[in-house]
C-alpha cells in the first residue's frame, strides 16, 4: 500500500506538467489552490487499488469537481474540523467530489459549498463513508447543492459518523442501493435529513435528526431500475425537524411537510421501532403514498410501480410534542376539524390511500397491512382519497404484527469496521 | 511560401506523451493547421455544444486495417486508431489571437477542416487525442501553447478564460473548460459498469453525412469504406442517420431527438453514467417516460428549476429539460460538463420540440 500526501504529490505534478511547484499562494480566502488541486486530481487520476490518497488538514479552495475512477483507493483527510475543502468559487464539475469505484473508503474531511451535490458515489461496492461533513455555511436556501452524501447504486454501503448540514434535497442520500447501515450519523438543515430511496435492506439507526424540513426519509420514486423494500429506522434521535422546505418544487422531497420526524412514502416493508421522536409539528411519523406528492400521472409514471406503503411495522418510539402547527392549509384545517383550535395531530399521520385491488375481504392483505404497536401513540387516518374529508382516530385497523426484518449484515471490510464501533 | 509536409502519424502504444506533436495527427506550420498523412477528417451530422467552439475532427487508422461497420454503436476500431479533436475559435480579423475576443464557430465562420485550418483566423484552443490501445481507449487532452505552436498534455485538464463576442454584438466571458482525463471518461464512458471508454461521434448514424473533402463532397460512410477505412458498411442510404439540427428543412422532432441524441444520450442511456435517473435520450429510445415525457425527476435537486416533470407536452417553460439546457449554473446546468455558457440555438430548438408536442400531465 503506498501512502502519498498532496504536498509531495504537488510538487512531482508540477514538474511532470512543466509548470512551477506548490508555489505560496497569497492570504486571499477566495483564491483558488491551483496547484493543490492539480496534485489532488493527478493522485486521484493515477491512484492505484491500495492507494491511501491523504489530505493534510487545512482549508483549500478548489474550482473544480476532483473525480475517482479507481477501486480499492481510500481518500483520508485529518478529520472532518481539520480537512475542509471549500468549492464556493467551483466553475467546472457538478459535484464536489465524484466517484465511480468499488472497495472505496473517504473518511475525516469536509467538503462545504459545492454548487451541486458535495459527495456523489455513483455505482460500485463496499464502500465506507465515515467521518464526512457535508455542508452549505450560508443556512437554509434553494441555491445550496442538492445532496450532501450521495452513494447510489452501490452493493454492501456504510455511512457513519458524518454530518450533513443545509442540503437542499437530501443531506445523506442513500439511492438504488442494497445492503446497507446509516449510523451515528447526524444531520441537520436540509430538506431531508436521511433519505433511503429505492433501497433493499437498509439499518438507519443511532442517527440524530434535527432542524431539517423531514428527518428520516423511506421513498420509492418511479422509473428506476429496482424497486426498494426492506428498511429498519431504529434508535433514532428525530426532533423538532421544523425548517420551512425549501427543496425546489418538483423533487420528491418538496412534498414533504416542514415538521416530519420520520416518513415513509411507496415503500415496502419498513421497520420503525425504539427511535426517540419528539416535537415534530406536522407529524412526528407520516406513512403516505405516492399519490400525496402530486405527481402522480399516467404517462410519465410506470405502469408497474407500485405508489402505496405496505408492510409497515411501527412498535416501541417513545414519541413526544409534535403535530402542533402542522405544515399546510389542508393539514392545518384536518388538525383543527378533527383535534380542536388547541389540538395536535397525532403522532402518526397516514395519508390513507389503499390499493383497492388488493384488498381482501374489504381489509388489507396482511402481507401489505399497516401495523402499529406503540403504546398509546395515535394514528390517524387523513382520508387523502376524499381530500380529508372523513378523517378517522380508529387505531383498530392498524392491530396487528408482522415478522420482524433480519438485521443487515455488511461484508467484508465493512464487517470488520462494524466491529471495531 | 513552400507548402509544409504534413505530420506523420504515430500511434504511442504506451505511455502518455508530453506533446501533441508526438502524435503527428496534426501540425501548425506556415500559417496552417495541417493533418497528418493518411490522417482524414471528419464531422458529425449534429456535434455536442461545446461552448461555440469549432471542432476539427481527424482519424487516423493504420494502413491495412479497418474498422468493423456498426448500425447501432460505436464502430470497432483496430488498436492503432488515433483520433484528434482541435478545439478552436475563429477571431475577429485584425484581432489578437490571444488575449483578444474569440467569436463563436457557426455557420459560414466555421472553416470545413478539409484541408486543414487557416491559423491567421482560428485561436487552437485544446486538441484532445482518444487513442485505441491493446487494453482499449485512452483520452488525453492537450492545451495549446500561446505561440500556437504545440500544444502540451494536461491530465488534470484546466481553465481557459475567454471573452466570446456573441452575434448581438455584445459580448460573455467563458471560462472555457478542458476537461481532465477522469471528465472525459464521465462522458466517454457509454457503459458505465465496463469502465471502457470509447469514441462517442463515429457511429453510423453521426457520420451518414456528406464532408467536402478536398476532391470533391463525399459521403462520409461511403468515403470511409471507399478508402478502406471502414468495413462492411451498407449504402448510406440503408444506413441510420441522425438529422443535422440545424437543417430546418427536415422534420421538427428528428432534429430535436438527434440533439438530444449527441449531446445527452452519452450519459442518459440505460448503461450510461445517468442511467440512475431513468431519463434515456439516445436516438433509440421510443417509450414517452424514458423520454421525460411527464416523468418526475429523480435526483434533480434545484435542478427542477420548481418545475414537475421533465418533459411536459406543449409547455418549454415548465419543462426541466429546457430548463437545464438553458442553465449555466454548475450542478444545474446540463450537461453537466462540456459547456459553461448557453448554445440559445439548441436550447430554442428543444423548447420549440416541446411546444410541439401534444398530451397532458394531468392526468
Amino acid at each position: 500500500m503506498s501512502r502519498t500526501n498532496i504536498w509531495v504529490a504537488c510538487l512531482l505534478a508540477g514538474t511532470a506538467l512543466g509548470i512551477a511547484g506548490c508555489k505560496k499562494h497569497d492570504q486571499n480566502a477566495s483564491a483558488i489552490d491551483n496547484d493543490k488541486q492539480a496534485a489532488l486530481l493527478a493522485q486521484l487520476i493515477d491512484a492505484k487499488p491500495g492507494d491511501v490518497i491523504s489530505i493534510p488538514a487545512g482549508t483549500y479552495h478548489f474550482d473544480t469537481s476532483l473525480s475517482l475512477n479507481v477501486d480499492g483507493v481510500t481518500v483520508r483527510g485529518a478529520g472532518k474540523d481539520a480537512t475542509i475543502i471549500d468549492f464556493t468559487g467551483q466553475v467546472n464539475g457538478a459535484e464536489g467530489m465524484l466517484v465511480h469505484a468499488s472497495d472505496f473508503t473517504i473518511e475525516g474531511l469536509t467538503l462545504q459549498n459545492t454548487k451541486g451535490d458535495a459527495l456523489k458515489i455513483n455505482e460500485g461496492q463496499n464502500v465506507i463513508i465515515r467521518g464526512v461533513r457535508a455542508r452549505w455555511t450560508g443556512g437554509p436556501s434553494t441555491k445550496n447543492g442538492a445532496y450532501g452524501l450521495y452513494p447510489v447504486q452501490i452493493k454492501n454501503l456504510l455511512v457513519e459518523d458524518s454530518e450533513s448540514i443545509g442540503a437542499s434535497d437530501a443531506g445523506i442520500y442513500v439511492g438504488q442501493s442494497s445492503n446497507i447501515v446509516v449510523r451515528n450519523n447526524r444531520v441537520r438543515q436540509n430538506v431531508a435529513g436521511i433519505e433511503i430511496e429505492n433501497s433493499t435492506n437498509a439499518d438507519v439507526h443511532d442517527n440524530e435528526a434535527t432542524e431539517n424540513t423531514g428527518g428520516i426519509l423511506v421513498f420509492n420514486m418511479p422509473n428506476l431500475p429496482v424497486p426498494g423494500r426492506a428498511t429498519r429506522v431504529f434508535h433514532n434521535h428525530s426532533y423538532a425537524n421544523n425548517t420551512a422546505n425549501f427543496g425546489a418544487r418538483g423533487t420528491a422531497v418538496a412534498s414533504v411537510p416542514a415538521g416530519t420526524g420520520v416518513i415513509v412514502n411507496s415503500n415496502p416493508q419498513v421497520e420503525i421501532f425504539d427511535n426517540d421522536i419528539a416535537d415534530n409539528q406536522t407529524a412526528n411519523l407520516i406513512i403516505s403514498s405516492y399519490f400525496s406528492t402530486g405527481y402522480m400521472n399516467k404517462t410519465g409514471v410506470a405502469a408497474a410501480y407500485d405508489p402505496y406503503p405496505s408492510a409497515i411495522y411501527v412498535y416501541g418510539n417513545r414519541f413526544s410534542g409534535g403535530g402542533n402547527a402542522p405544515d399546510g392549509v389542508k393539514l392545518q384545517a384536518l388538525r383543527v376539524t378533527v383535534f380542536g383550535l388547541s389540538g395536535h395531530i397525532p403522532d402518526i399521520l397516514w395519508d390513507g390511500f389503499v390499493d383497492q385491488a388488493k384488498l381482501v375481504n374489504g381489509k388489507l392483505d396482511p402481507t401489505r397491512a399497516i401495523c402499529v404497536d406503540n403504546g398509546d401513540a395515535g394514528v390517524v387516518n387523513a382520508d387523502g382519497p376524499n381530500g380529508f374529508k372523513n378523517p378517522s382516530t380508529d387505531k383498530s385497523p392498524y392491530a396487528c404484527t408482522l415478522p420482524k426484518l433480519p438485521p443487515v449484515q455488511l461484508t467484508g471490510k465493512l464487517a470488520e469496521a462494524s466491529g471495531k464501533s | 511560401m513552400r507548402p509544409a509536409r504534413p505530420p506523420t502519424p504515430h500511434f504511442v502504444a504506451e505511455g502518455y506523451p508530453a506533446s501533441l506533436s508526438d502524435w503527428g495527427m496534426v501540425a501548425a506550420a506556415r500559417g496552417r493547421l495541417m493533418l497528418g498523412e493518411r490522417v482524414v477528417p471528419y464531422d458529425l451530422a449534429t456535434p455536442l455544444f461545446s461552448d461555440y467552439a469549432g471542432k476539427l475532427r481527424a482519424i487516423y487508422v493504420p494502413k491495412g486495417a479497418a474498422a468493423a461497420y456498426d448500425a447501432e454503436k460505436t464502430f470497432a476500431f483496430p488498436v492503432g486508431t488515433v483520433i484528434s479533436k482541435t478545439f478552436y475559435y475563429p477571431v475577429p480579423e485584425g484581432g489578437d489571437r490571444i488575449g483578444g475576443r474569440v467569436l463563436p464557430a457557426v455557420g459560414n465562420d466555421t472553416q470545413s477542416g478539409a484541408d486543414g485550418l487557416d491559423l491567421t483566423r482560428v485561436r487552437l484552443i485544446e486538441t484532445r487525442i482518444l487513442a485505441r490501445r491493446a487494453g482499449g481507449w485512452v483520452a488525453l487532452p492537450y492545451v495549446w501553447n500561446d505561440r500556437q505552436t504545440d500544444a502540451t498534455l494536461m491530465r488534470t485538464g484546466t481553465l481557459v478564460p475567454l471573452t466570446l463576442q456573441q452575434a448581438s454584438g455584445g459580448s460573455e466571458d467563458v471560462a472555457y473548460v478542458v476537461p481532465n482525463v477522469n471528465q472525459c471518461a464521465s462522458c466517454h464512458t457509454q457503459d458505465h459498469a465496463s469502465r471502457q471508454i470509447a469514441p462517442i461521434g463515429p457511429k453510423a448514424r453521426h457520420l451518414n453525412t456528406s464532408f467536402p473533402y478536398a476532391d470533391g463532397a463525399e459521403n462520409q460512410l461511403a468515403h470511409w469504406q471507399r478508402i478502406g477505412l471502414l468495413s462492411g458498411a451498407p449504402a448510406p442510404g440503408t444506413a441510420p442517420r441522425n438529422a443535422d439540427y440545424r437543417d430546418s428543412s427536415m422534420p421538427l422532432g428528428d432534429r430535436a431527438r438527434a440533439y438530444l441524441d449527441i449531446n445527452c444520450g452519452h450519459c442518459h442511456n440505460a448503461a450510461g453514467l445517468a442511467r440512475t435517473t431513468g431519463l434515456y435520450l439516445n436516438a433509440s429510445v421510443t417509450a414517452p417516460a424514458r423520454l421525460g415525457y411527464c416523468k418526475p425527476p429523480v435526483a434533480a435537486g434545484p435542478g427542477t428549476g420548481d418545475h414537475l416533470f421533465d418533459i411536459v407536452p406543449g409547455k418549454p417553460d415548465e419543462s426541466i429539460l429546457a430548463f437545464r439546457m438553458a442553465a449555466t449554473r454548475p450542478g444545474i446546468r446540463m450537461p453537466e460538463v462540456g459547456r459553461s455558457i448557453a448554445h440559445q440555438e439548441g436550447v430554442a430548438l428543444i423548447r420549440q420540440w416541446i411546444a410541439s408536442l401534444q398530451g397532458s400531465c394531468s392526468s
